[in-house]
């Protein structure tokens, strides 16, 4: 199959990015400053991430539609607020994750930002629920471009007015240059920002833009990291089709409404692990010392008896050390507690720790 | 001191009477990227001509350290270890890895010199 490129390919290119195949997809693994430096210049300034490889998903219909969304995603779809964004997964009848998403209430209907990977599969699912009766759009002809990072509040609302206005978790359309944008306050860096739903024609010359006001392109790479800091779940990696929310310890993303009656596709697990609590769950670890434990790395407890496996682990550069995530059985899951890593052989000692590992700085109220 | 040597894994070796110098080469750090953790063989350890001898991790991966040649270690860098970042800095000077006292010195005469190492880096990266 051959690979594919984003409307902001030629620009990647001449911005010396390295590219990597990620989800069929050609993209930028870090440009010429090297993934310590974006890091670091999206905490401390901005960074533009191209994620035009994610899906946007647009269903539209009235409020049957909200009545067949609640049938599947674990949300109160009802009481949610036009233009509200919620966290949120695509699950089988076992709570096994398909996907993590966003789905937003537009008005018309719902956009849901779904996982490169997982989009054509999620589409295929979600067609399958909910029949013929709502249109549903896997949009290829708009680009998504995420601005994170303290200063990109200012420079997104220089070219764009009004999006300073927005709270964390909501978006609305916006004109800017002649044509419709929906912007949302969102992001996956642990860090203030916004992600742009624009046409593929415009996107080129609107990161222009950003980038003349003073924000860098950031490639995947540092979007790991800044994403790991943040203590927050890549699919592929913390979630997949064999765990389940409750065990991702992501009990917060699921609405306290439908737990009562459930009704939705996997309740009836979500609901007696939320009772019984989950075997494994997912906790922050951080090595003593500078040692990386990667994905895979197996977990013991002192008495040489397997207990977890890691399943992201890098250098946080703004942790300035080592840091990773990974399941463990209930028992070992207390913040403090200790732990051993099997890297290349050797046990090494490291210790269960709060999520994040990098304190967010999300805006809350701006209104 | 001789003349500098090269390896296909990317090391560079240079030696002193019967005492090599090694480290890995500026093309490999920006292969690597960022490197974040720097791990060597202990001292007073003995290591084989194309054995593992060390491992460097960059932000996104870990990689092996070979040694271009045989020998005992006699001393290790501890300040690439406490401070890997300098080992993007300056990897073909202060950023060494380890010496070895050469058991047998022939060993280095199927390593590339300069001209050699550039062109097969060249053709390797593309």
């Amino acid at each position: 199959m051959e690979i594919k490129k984003t409307s902001l390919n030629k620009l990647h290119q001449s911005n010396n990015a390295k590219f990597v195949e990620f989800a069929g997809y050609e993209m930028p693994i870090q440009y010429s400053k090297g993934i310590i430096e974006e890091h670091k210049f999206t905490r401390s300034h901005s960074g533009i991430f191209d994620v035009s490889h994610m899906g946007q998903l647009f269903i539209y219909g009235d409020e049957s539609l909200t009545e067949e969304l609640e049938k599947i995603f674990p949300l109160d779809l009802k009481n949610l607020k036009q233009n509200c964004s919620k966290y949120s997964f695509l699950m089988n009848e076992d709570a096994g994750i398909y996907d993590d998403l966003i789905i937003t209430k537009i008005e018309e209907g719902y956009l849901i930002i779904l996982n490169a990977a997982c989009k054509d599969k999620d589409f295929e699912i979600l067609s399958n629920l909910l029949g013929s009766k709502f249109k549903m759009n896997l949009d290829k002809n708009r680009s998504l471009i995420a601005i994170q990072g303290p200063k990109s509040v200012e420079i997104l609302n220089s070219i764009i007015n009004g999006v300073d206005q927005l709270n964390f978790m909501t978006g609305n359309w916006f004109d800017s240059d002649n044509q419709k944008l929906f912007v949302t306050r969102s992001g996956y860096t642990g860090e203030d920002g916004f992600e742009i739903s624009i046409s593929n024609d415009k996107a080129e010359k609107f990161v222009e833009n950003l980038i003349e006001k003073g924000a860098q392109l950031i490639g995947l790479g540092a979007r790991d990291t800044l994403r790991l800091e943040a203590g927050l779940c890549l699919y592929g990696h913390e979630l997949d089709i064999n765990k389940t929310p409750v065990e991702a310890n992501l009990r917060w993303a699921i609405s306290k409404s439908r737990l009562s009656n459930g009704g939705f596709i996997g309740s009836k697990k979500i609901m007696n692990q939320m009772q019984d609590g989950a075997s494994q769950i997912r906790v922050g670890i951080k090595p003593e010392g500078r040692l990386i434990a990667r994905e895979k790395t197996k977990i013991f407890d002192d008495t040489d008896t397997q207990i977890g496996e890691i399943t992201s682990g890098t250098f946080g550069p703004s942790v300035n050390g080592p840091i990773a995530m990974g399941y463990v059985n209930k028992e070992f899951s207390k913040v403090d507690t200790k732990i051993l890593l099997e890297v290349r052989g050797k046990k090494h000692p490291a210790n269960v720790c709060a999520l994040p590992f990098y304190k967010k700085n999300y805006v809350k109220g701006v209104n | 001191m001789s003349e500098v040597k090269f390896s296909k894994e990317h090391e560079w070796i240079t030696l002193e009477g019967d005492v090599a110098t090694i480290g890995i080469t500026k093309h490999a750090t920006e292969m690597l990227g960022d490197i974040v953790f720097a791990e060597l063989p202990e001292k007073g350890s003995n290591v084989e001509k194309d054995g593992t001898a060390g491992v460097v991790e960059s932000t996104k991966a870990a990689s092996d350290v070979y040694t271009p040649v045989s020998g005992e270690v006699v001393d290790t860098n501890q300040a690439i270890v406490d401070d890997p970042s300098k080992i993007n800095e300056d990897p073909e000077g202060s950023a060494w890895f380890f010496k070895l006292k050469m058991k047998d010195q022939s060993e280095m005469d199927s390593l590339m010199n300069k001209e050699e190492y550039d062109k097969f880096a060249k053709e390797s990266a593309s």
